[in-house]
Parts: structure tokens; C-alpha cells; sequence
């Protein structure tokens, strides 16, 4: 068999910077979707803080830090980002690998709340949106998940066939943005 | 018009694909008769004031929301999961 070249959703178009605001690929390790069986949220919680240190988030938020991180991701699951899921997790859960299959990028600087308010129909300013807040909402066509990680910080995952769409559409508000001075 | 999604809160219409009555939630027995099936599948009401439909929260969370509306006023009065919720 020919020797496989490993390509990142995003590769040929990230870095970018425009403005003031610059857009990285991030490289998230394991992705696991967790969905708890019905009533097994806490057992599944406790499990994941002995195994990896954070708890399983409540609606909107995110819990854990960079390269080890657990978002909400809706209705009964959230994601787990970074390390190998531990067997345990599936004693209260199902347990799905999804690595690879999410584009996740980066976003950050001084008037990326401008950028992403052409985009995303919910106020992210920090205010309202505060560091481990997350939602699952639309940017611009598509569904994404997005997660306060910094004071002028976002990451967003967008279905990994839509990373194209999802450097364009965010390339083009950055240049609006940027275009106001 | 605003939807309040009972994990997301307040959001914006765009984010909802709209399913119908929700008389989805009332689903008769197998053995209910023609005259419940056929009222099942083919008959709704089209009121003129409150109603109850089933929004699916496509563009966010993934939930299936009842809603509870007025098509007069477009006021909504109540929302909850369609997990939580029968009628
Ligand atoms: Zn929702």
C-alpha cells in the first residue's frame, strides 16, 4: 500500500491575519463525543474527573483548559478534546471517536466580538459570553460549536467538510471588520 | 421571531426547522381504529389563537422544543423539550 499523507482540514489555508484578528488551525488531539445514558450524568462526571481531571459540562459551558478540554455539544453529549478516553467513561456512556472529523480553528484579537456579530446570530461580547461559555448556534449557513477559550478568544468546530467554507466565510467578516479601521 | 430553547435560551428563528402540530407527541396505538389513525396522519387543526408545534433546534442544540403560540398575537407563551413534554 502507498505511504498515506496525514492532512489537516485546514491545510493550504490557515494562518491568517487581517486587521487586527488572526485565525490559526488548531490540532485538538482525540475528539469524543460523550452522551450519557439517561440518569448516568453524575457517574459519568465522576468518572471523568478521576480519568482526566474535568467535570462533564452543563448546558452552555465548557469545562477543562487547552489540549484537554470538554464542550457541551448539544442536546445530551458533549465533546471531550484532547486526551484518550478512558475506558471507565463507558461503563455511563456512548462513547464515539470523531477524531479527524472536525475542522478547529482559532480565533483571536483585539475586535473579534465584531467579526464573529457578522456571522453568528448570539451575542458573544464578554458581557454576556464569558470564558468557558460555549454554544452550539449557526455561523453565517452552517451549524458550529463555539467556546470562549480567551479574553479575545474563540474556538469553533465546524463539520470537517465545511472547512473551506467556514476560512471563507470568516476571512471575508475579517476584512469587513478590518475595512471599518 | 424569537424562540426560547429550554437549553440555549433566547435565539433567533433562523436556527429552528419548523416540524408541525404537535400531535406527533400523541401518537395512537397500533390497534386505535382507522378513524385514530386517519385523524393521526392526515387531520389538524388550524386555529385562529393558541396552537402547540414541534420546532426541531437544527441550527443549535439538536433538541425537538414544543412550542406554545398564539397565531394572532405571535406571542409564545411556553416552550419545553419534546422529551419532557406530552400533552
Ligand atoms: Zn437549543
Amino acid at each position: 500500500m502507498d505511504k498515506l499523507i496525514a492532512k489537516n482540514p485546514c491545510e493550504g489555508l490557515l494562518p491568517l491575519t487581517i486587521g487586527s484578528v488572526t485565525l490559526t488551525e488548531e490540532e485538538p488531539g482525540v475528539m469524543t463525543a460523550l452522551a450519557p445514558y439517561k440518569g448516568k450524568e453524575k457517574d459519568l462526571s465522576a468518572a471523568l474527573k478521576a480519568a482526566h481531571g474535568m467535570a462533564y459540562p452543563a448546558p452552555n459551558r465548557a469545562t477543562g483548559k487547552a489540549g484537554s478540554r470538554a464542550v457541551w455539544f448539544g442536546h445530551g453529549q458533549a465533546m471531550l478534546m484532547g486526551p484518550a478516553p478512558d475506558a471507565s467513561l463507558a461503563e455511563h456512556a456512548t462513547v464515539v471517536d470523531q477524531s479527524d472529523a472536525w475542522a478547529v480553528v482559532w480565533i483571536e484579537g483585539e475586535g473579534v466580538e465584531d467579526v464573529l456579530a457578522r456571522l453568528v446570530p448570539v451575542d458573544l461580547r464578554p458581557a454576556h459570553f464569558k470564558r468557558g461559555h460555549t454554544v452550539r448556534s449557526l455561523l453565517f449557513h452552517m451549524t458550529a460549536s463555539i467556546t470562549r477559550v480567551g479574553d479575545r478568544a474563540f474556538q469553533i468546530m465546524v463539520f470537517r467538510s465545511m472547512a473551506e467554507t467556514l476560512v471563507h466565510d470568516l476571512k471575508t467578516a475579517m476584512e469587513g471588520v478590518a475595512a471599518r479601521g | 421571531m424569537r424562540i426560547t430553547c429550554p437549553y440555549c435560551g433566547e435565539r433567533d428563528r433562523r436556527e429552528f426547522y419548523y416540524r408541525g402540530a404537535a400531535t406527533d407527541l400523541d401518537r395512537p396505538a397500533p390497534d386505535a381504529g382507522e378513524e385514530a389513525w386517519e385523524n393521526f396522519v392526515f387531520l389538524r387543526e388550524n386555529p385562529a389563537g393558541v396552537t402547540r408545534d414541534l420546532w426541531y433546534h437544527e441550527g443549535g442544540c439538536g433538541a425537538w422544543v414544543v412550542v406554545t403560540r398564539n397565531t394572532v398575537t405571535h406571542e409564545v407563551l411556553e416552550t419545553r423539550l419534546a422529551s419532557e413534554a406530552r400533552s
